[in-house]
C-alpha cells in the first residue's frame, strides 16, 4: 500500500491532503513534503487525513516531530477528518490533549 | 599447473568449443564460467587480457588492426576494473557491519535482560519477540522489597536508534529507584530524561505498574501505551486497563495519573505492546476481542505457557511475519 499526498499553498497555508497508510515505509515519504512546511515561520498547515486507512506508530513518531517543529517556529499545524482506528492511536498515545485537532470522525474506512 | 594457467587453458576450451559449433551449450557454458571467474575475484580487464593471449595462442595470423583493438579494449575496460574492485570492498564492509549489527543485537539482548522473578503469590508468563534483529519492545521486571515493579515500554522509531534509546530508559530507571513506588511519578520523571534525549521523530509509550503482594492491590499509570487487560474471576469477564496519559518524550510538562486496581485471586494483570493489537492479517486487523478470545482460550494453562500459546497463534495468523516487535506479559494471582 502506498501513501498519496496533494498539497496546495495558499500564501502561508498549506493544505495537504493524504491518502494510503502511514506506516514505517511511506513515513519518509511525508517527512520530506512536511517538515520544510514546519521549519519556515508564521505558517498554517492543515492536514485532511481522511482517506488514511492505516497509521502505525512510525508515522505518528512524524507528526510529533512536525509538531515540535511548528511550535519551534511559531507556526500552526491542524489534523481533520480522522477515521476511527486513526483517531484512536492519537487517543491512545493521548496526542489528542497536545495536537489541534479538529473534531468530526469520520466512519471506519473499510 | 597454477590457478591462472587452468582458468586459461578453460577460456581455451570453451572458446574453441564455440568457434567451432556455434551451439547454445557452449554459450551457456561460457556464463557458467563467468560465475567462476567472479568467484575467483577475476576482474573485467583481466578477463578482456585473457581473451587477448588466447586469441594469440589460437589464431597467430591475426591482423594486426585486430590486435590492436583489443589492447584498446583492454584501456576501455579499466575503468570498469575499478568499480568493480570497489564493489568488492563496499561488499566486504556490508558484511563486516551486518556482523557488528549481530553482535550489538545479542548485546542489547545482554544488557537488556531481565529475569523474571519469583513471587509466591503471582504465576508470571513473558514473551517478547522482535520483528528484525533489534527489538524496539521492552520490559523490565524489578523487585522490590516484597512488591513487584513491572514495566513495558515500546520505543517509537525502529531498529538501532530505538535500541540505544531502550539502554537509555533502562538505566535512568535504575537511576530513580525511590520512584519505582510510585508509577505516575516514575513516567513523569522518565519523560523529562525522554525528552531532553530523543530525536523531535521519536517517542517512547510505556505502562509502568507495581504489584504489592501484602494486600494484592495493582497500581500503575500509563504514558500512551496500548492499555492492557484485567481479568475478572469472579464475574469471568476482562475489563480494559486504561491508563490516560500523554507518550514520553513530546510535552515537557507531562503529569501522569495514578490507578489502582485490588487483585483477587484468580484475577490476571495483561500487559502488551501496541504490535499485539496491531497484528495485520490477510483479512484485516486483529481487534482486541480477538486477543481476548485467545486468551480466553489458553488461560487455564500456566502463564507461561498461555502467552506462548498466544503468540504462536497470533504469529499462524500472520503466516510467520511479524511486522512489529511483539510483548505480551501475564501476571496471575494463584493465591
Amino acid at each position: 500500500m502506498n501513501l498519496q499526498i496533494n498539497h496546495h499553498t495558499i500564501e502561508q497555508t498549506h493544505s495537504l491532503k493524504l491518502a494510503g497508510e502511514v506506516d514505517a515505509y511511506t513515513a519518509p515519504k511525508l517527512k520530506e513534503v512536511l517538515v520544510p512546511l514546519t521549519e519556515k515561520e508564521g505558517q498554517e498547515i492543515i492536514i485532511d487525513l481522511s482517506g488514511i486507512e492505516y497509521m502505525d506508530s512510525t508515522g505518528l513518531g512524524i507528526f510529533v516531530g512536525a509538531l515540535k517543529s511548528t511550535k519551534a517556529n511559531n507556526s500552526s499545524m491542524k489534523l481533520r477528518g480522522m477515521t476511527e482506528r486513526v483517531r484512536r492511536i492519537f487517543e491512545i498515545t493521548g496526542l489528542t490533549e497536545v495536537m489541534d485537532i479538529e473534531n468530526e470522525v469520520k466512519g471506519e474506512a473499510k | 599447473m597454477t590457478g591462472k594457467d587452468a582458468i586459461i587453458d578453460r577460456y581455451q576450451d570453451l572458446i574453441t568449443t564455440y568457434i567451432k559449433g556455434k551451439s547454445e551449450t557452449a554459450l551457456y557454458k561460457g556464463q557458467q564460467f563467468s560465475r567462476k571467474l567472479i568467484e575467483q575475484q577475476i576482474s573485467p580487464e583481466d578477463v578482456i587480457s585473457l581473451h587477448i593471449q588466447v586469441m594469440h595462442d589460437l589464431f597467430p595470423d591475426m591482423d594486426e588492426d585486430m590486435r590492436d583493438s583489443f589492447d584498446f579494449l583492454l584501456e576501455v575496460m579499466i575503468g570498469y576494473g575499478f568499480a568493480y574492485r570497489e564493489h568488492q570492498s563496499l561488499r566486504d564492509k556490508q558484511q563486516q557491519l551486518e556482523s557488528e549489527i549481530e553482535v550489538a543485537a545479542s548485546m542489547q539482548q545482554t544488557l537488556l535482560l531481565s529475569d523474571v522473578p519469583e513471587v509466591d503469590c503471582l504465576d508470571i508468563g513473558v514473551i517478547s519477540v522482535p520483528a528484525k534483529k533489534m527489538n524496539g519492545d521492552y520490559f523490565n521486571f524489578v523487585k522490590d522489597g516484597n512488591a513487584l515493579s513491572v514495566a513495558v515500554a515500546d520505543i517509537i522509531g525502529k531498529g538501532i536508534p530505538a535500541a540505544l534509546c531502550m539502554s537509555m530508559i533502562k538505566y535512568a530507571m535504575d537511576s530513580l529507584p525511590q520512584q519505582q513506588q510510585k508509577p505516575h511519578l516514575l513516567l513523569e520523571n522518565l519523560n523529562h530524561v525522554v525528552e531532553q534525549n530523543v530525536h523531535p521523530n521519536m517517542f517512547i509509550t510505556m505502562l509502568h505498574g507495581l504489584y504489592n503482594p501484602d494486600n494484592h492491590t495493582f497500581s500503575y499509570a500509563g504514558a500512551g501505551h496500548e492499555p492492557g487487560f484485567i481479568y475478572r474471576a469472579s464475574e469471568d469477564r476482562f475489563e480494559d486497563m486504561i491508563a490516560k496519559g500523554i507518550v514520553l518524550g513530546v510535552s515537557r510538562t507531562a503529569t501522569y495519573q495514578p490507578y489502582e486496581k485490588a487483585i483477587e485471586i484468580g484475577d490476571m494483570i495483561i500487559l502488551l505492546s501496541d504490535g499485539v493489537t496491531e497484528c495485520r492479517t490477510s483479512k484485516g486487523f486483529i481487534e482486541r476481542d480477538e486477543i481476548v478470545a485467545l486468551i480466553r482460550k489458553h488461560m487455564d494453562r500456566p502463564a507461561q505457557e498461555l502467552v506462548q500459546s498466544v503468540f504462536e497463534e497470533l504469529e499462524k495468523l500472520q503466516e510467520f511475519e511479524l511486522r512489529d516487535d511483539f510483548t505480551l506479559i501475564v501476571l496471575k494471582r494463584v493465591v
